[in-house]
């Protein structure tokens, strides 16, 4: 794991940070529980046409289905694949249905068991144990979920491997140029995903020079992250607490937007390919 | 004179009086999430609601539109990470009763939230798991709260994402699971409880106006009925104005029609 110096600048252009963490074919987790979901991001991935990604995220949230429906993806770890309050991700079902725009492979566990993947690859554990699954059909689905024994009490329990993406990229209230990070709200599973990483990049609504964190507000210092983005609004259409709300409009617009390829990839070439990165280039 | 109400104000209703107050209550988006916030309304203080987002003791005001509405973080006592919500919280023991929805469900209340059709050519890929495996599994008892049809009613489900009692009587202590799993179905048609020694669920209430042979149409397997029936009570004036009122604010503040969440 890079080890950055703590009082340097981080702050890059979000096409810098993109271009210079994330290649082909990496295991990249982008996480934020409905809240903060990095957006602006996921677009930049989109527009440098990564491809071959394995993407990790416990809900995929339209986030995915954009990036599925590119053709970024060629694996998606994943427990929960719809789009809250309104149904279907037609773009994630296109791709199991009908292998559009190509095949994708699944590896599918509940919210218990990545909750408990993600918490252990930011303990450095090999594996995460919980207690769940028992007669659950998606045992057998794919070999990362296996059964031991308490070497104490004899119980079963359920293990899946530590989740340990190559690279983290989640999106936060705030930031400081070193890369001192704030997030209050809802903060999901956001810690545990970057400190699982060997990589994370930070966009954040403003970079400030003093982050006036409350004492357990600032959830990751400086000195674990690789770069920190100024991206006001990275995290729409889902929200970050005290700046926007969700637009729940756009999510139920999403369901006619993603239901037909052509639509689909014209919404794309509008609102990613055609747009430009939304921060200022960093000299 | 009793006020007129729908099939689906009815299931609500029912579904909220059941869970009654004093409990702790672990809530899934959508139909549970009414439920379980009328009771909080009308039943009393004393109901605590935990969403999966990570939020104790939630009180909001409208009913989310997604499980980690900023709704439901502004109204909580406190906001915890989603590791800790299911280890500490869930996995804990530390839930009374999860509240769930389904795509599907069989007579011993097993759940299908996966696929229809072959898991590796799937004819309708459903959402997936999320977190009610684990609500299943680790609540005290569960309830569910699901209209009722033959599509979703079905004799053999296509996938069990959350396991209920499996093939039936001690299928769940055979597997060291050791809390009480699916305690109640309310659906717009009737109220059905697990069979004691069979755990198979029967219908135990029907809901007004409702004929036996028209929830035996709505089910894919051969439904039972329990030897005493009761009669589900209409809901009464203070239940119907929570209910609607609720709706009413989660339109305004949405910009949906608020009744179906």
């Amino acid at each position: 794991m890079t080890r950055a110096v703590p009082r340097q600048s981080k702050v890059k252009s979000l096409s810098d940070a993109i271009a210079a963490n994330i290649a082909d074919g990496d295991s990249v987790s982008l996480e934020g529980f409905t809240h903060l979901i990095p957006f602006a991001a996921s677009h930049e991935i989109i527009r440098q046409q990564r491809k071959n990604l394995t993407l990790i995220r416990m809900t995929p949230d339209i986030i995915y289905d954009q990036m599925i429906g590119t053709g970024c993806a060629s694996k998606l770890i994943f427990s929960w694949g719809g789009n809250p309050g309104v149904g279907s991700l037609h773009r994630f079902r296109d791709a199991v249905e009908n292998a559009w725009p190509h095949q994708l492979e699944l590896e599918e566990h509940s919210h218990a068991a990545m909750a408990s993947g993600y918490d252990a690859g930011a303990a450095g554990l090999p594996f995460a144990v919980l207690r769940g699954y028992q007669g659950n059909d998606l045992v057998g689905t794919h070999s990362n979920i296996k059964f031991i024994n308490c070497p104490f009490s004899g119980e079963s329990l359920a293990a899946i491997p530590a989740i340990r993406p190559e690279v983290t990229v989640i999106h936060a209230q705030r930031g400081d140029k070193f890369g001192n990070v704030l997030i209050e709200g809802i903060i999901g599973v956001q810690k545990q995903a970057a400190l699982a990483a060997n990589r994370v990049v930070v966009t954040v609504e403003e970079i400030v020079d003093d982050l006036k964190a409350s004492s357990n507000s600032c959830i990751l210092p400086s000195w674990v992250i690789n770069a920190i983005v100024e991206v006001p609004g990275g995290a729409k259409p889902s929200y970050a607490f005290g700046y926007y709300p969700r637009d729940n409009e756009f999510y139920k617009s999403w369901d006619s937007i993603a239901r037909d390829r052509s639509h689909f990839l014209e919404w794309v070439q509008d609102n990613v390919l055609s747009a430009p990165a939304k921060n200022v280039d960093v000299a | 004179m009793a006020p007129d109400y729908s099939p689906d104000e009815l299931m609500t209703v029912e579904a909220a009086r059941r869970l009654g107050n004093g409990r702790i209550c672990f809530v899934g988006i959508g139909l549970p999430s009414a439920a379980a916030n009328l009771a909080r309304i009308t039943n009393g203080a004393d109901t605590v609601l935990i969403y999966e987002s990570g939020t104790l003791e939630t009180k909001p005001d409208t009913l989310p539109l997604s499980i980690g509405d900023g709704e439901l973080c502004e109204t909580a006592l406190s906001t915890v990470s989603v590791p800790e919500m299911f280890r500490y919280w869930l996995q804990g023991g530390r839930i009374d009763v999860g509240f769930l929805g389904a795509a599907q469900i069989d007579k011993f209340g097993n759940i299908n939230t996966t696929v229809i059709g072959a898991y590796n050519a799937p004819k309708t890929r459903l959402p997936g798991a999320g977190g009610a495996p684990e609500i299943a599994s680790a609540c005290g008892e569960v309830f569910v709260v699901m209209r009722q049809s033959r599509r979703s009613f079905v004799d053999h489900i296509d996938f069990i994402t959350s396991f209920g009692h499996g093939d039936g009587g001690d299928h769940r202590q055979r597997l060291g699971i050791h809390t009480a799993g699916p305690q109640l179905i309310v659906t717009d048609l009737c109220v059905m409880e697990p069979e004691e020694n069979t755990n198979e669920f029967v219908v135990t209430s029907l809901h007004p106006g409702v004929e036996k042979e028209q929830v035996s149409q709505a089910t894919g397997w051969r439904l039972r009925f329990a030897d005493k029936i009761a009669t589900t009570p209409p809901p009464d004036e203070k239940d119907l104005f929570a209910l609607r009122d609720l709706h009413a604010r989660t339109a305004r503040t949405h910009g949906a029609d608020g009744t179906d969440s």
